[in-house]
């Protein structure tokens, strides 16, 4: 057994969100990078390379890449093996309360009826998973709401087939147009339920930029959504070119047999992302502070 | 300021244009324009517009003469110390739908976001003589460079949904709708 205390995950989630919003992840860059040497339109171009150039403005000088640092996404996973000692989901919301307040970042969480802001961005919305291991994995996602608020969710009769499930997604990125920020990184979820779509959706995010799902015909199908998508779609920022994604990602579960859930998580350009792993101390057996 | 050395061209080339507009201006803009804003506008997102209208609704006078202005959609990031503002880019306009005729009605002359307008909204603009524009959407960092000051001058309560007054100096921007009922996203749609 390990042990792990909540004041080291505090500090790392506190790392993770001022990093997140000001630092884009190599896949991220690279990934307009590529899309700008393909690009085809001289004023998708232009677009990509000032998108490239605030980046590195934004690393250099510790601002975030966007104003909207997002609601705060994190999945955490504890290890079987792992003793939390304290509240988990308490040492994230404070790591985000800490960074969000230190970094300069913009708090954007209110209450969604008075829309009050809560003033600190939390709560940050957390999902507790648990794997075989003795360490604790963190993914951490702020999601901006410009590209979130253009996701969709449907639940499709069976009798839609892979035609219905692949239509829906193009129409939801479509119907989107200039909204979200293209060139988009799009999360789709299939099967499970109401909810699990939606939560494979968001997971899919993670995926590393140009990574295909390991189920043949289920990246095939990414590949094919995504020509489509840079074929009919309206191209950075919605001005045109052959970019109006960056990467279908899909993730797949089980559903009933009357059922065909499907949901779109749509991101942005600025699709920040971080992911960490957290290794805890031996464990003796005997808890110290009863010492 | 050493971004410049990289800065694209795309950037080089804009339309030099004061703000506030000068008589005659808007009417040479057209959809698809480049420009470079100079001068001053206000700021407002959700919470602004809704303040904004609930005033008006009370019949109660604005903080803020909004007749001839322009109306950036943005709640920016907190500026570091010494910092002229933090991370500023648009936020997406068509939430401001609902609020943009009332504002219209008073002079507004222009509205600087990103994505599309609802029909009303372009029709209103028809109807007033306004423009819309869109800036560049999720370059925050590199915007800031373009705000030389900015100051709150309502709501300060609302945080990032605060009204500020930002001096802007080659603030660039492209018009989407323009005085002859043109839009750039449904012309760059129709081109491909």
């Amino acid at each position: 057994m390990k042990i792990i205390e909540t004041p080291q995950i505090t500090e790392t989630v506190r790392e993770m969100a001022i990093e997140a919003a000001c630092d884009l992840e190599p896949d991220i860059l690279e990934g307009l990078v590529q899309a700008r040497d393909r690009e085809t339109s001289p004023l998708a171009r232009d677009l990509l390379d000032l998108l490239l150039v605030n980046a590195d403005i934004a690393s250099r000088e510790q601002m975030p890449v966007c104003q909207d640092t997002g609601v705060s996404v994190a999945f955490v996973s504890i290890g079987r093996e792992l003793i939390v000692d304290g509240d988990p989901e308490a040492a994230v919301q404070e790591g985000i309360r800490q960074g969000y307040e230190e970094g300069y970042l913009r708090k954007s969480v209110c209450d969604p009826l008075t829309r009050k802001n809560t003033g600190t961005n939390t709560p940050a919305v957390v999902h507790l998973e648990s794997h075989s291991g003795d360490d604790l994995r963190i993914l951490y996602l702020p999601k901006g709401c410009g590209s979130e608020n253009m996701s969709r969710l449907r639940m499709l009769p069976p009798s839609a087939g892979i035609e219905g499930v692949v239509d829906f997604i193009c129409e939801t990125v479509f119907a989107a147009g200039p909204n979200p920020c293209p060139p988009l990184v799009v999360g789709v979820g299939i099967g499970g339920t109401f909810e699990k779509a939606a939560l494979l959706a968001k997971r899919s995010l993670f995926r590393p930029l140009g990574e295909h799902h390991h189920r043949r015909d289920v990246a095939e199908l990414e590949s094919a959504i995504l020509t489509r998508l840079n074929r009919e779609g309206q191209g950075v920022e919605g001005m045109g070119g052959s970019n109006t994604a960056l990467a279908v990602n899909i993730e797949v579960f089980p559903s009933h047999i009357a059922s065909l859930p499907v949901a779109v998580n749509i991101q942005c350009h600025a699709h920040r992302h971080k992911e960490r792993t957290l290794a805890g101390r031996d464990w003796s057996g005997q808890s110290e502070s009863q010492g | 300021m050493s971004f410049l050395k990289v800065m694209p061209a795309a950037l080089e080339n804009l339309r030099e244009i004061t703000i506030p507009f000068a008589e005659g201006v808007i009417e040479t803009l057209s959809a698809g324009d480049m420009v470079g804003l100079s001068g001053s506008l206000y700021t407002g997102r959700d919470q602004t517009h809704r303040r904004l209208c609930a005033l008006l609704e009370e019949g109660r006078e604005l903080p803020v003469d909004l007749a001839g202005q322009l109306l950036y959609y943005v709640g920016p990031t907190p500026a570091r110390p010494g910092q002229v503002i933090g991370s500023a880019g648009p936020t997406t306009s068509y939430r401001m739908d609902p609020y943009t005729p009332q504002l219209l009605e008073l002079g507004l002359k222009a509205t600087l976001g990103k994505g599309k307008r609802s029909r009303p909204v372009r029709e209103a603009m028809l109807k007033h003589g306004a423009i819309y524009l869109a800036t560049i959407a999720g370059a925050g960092a590199l915007l800031s460079k373009s705000i030389t000051r900015a100051e709150v001058v309502a709501f300060e309560d609302g945080g990032p949904e605060a009204l500020f007054r930002f001096e802007v100096e080659r603030f660039p921007a492209v018009v989407i709708n323009d005085l002859a009922g043109r839009d750039f996203y449904e012309i760059c749609a129709a081109a491909r």
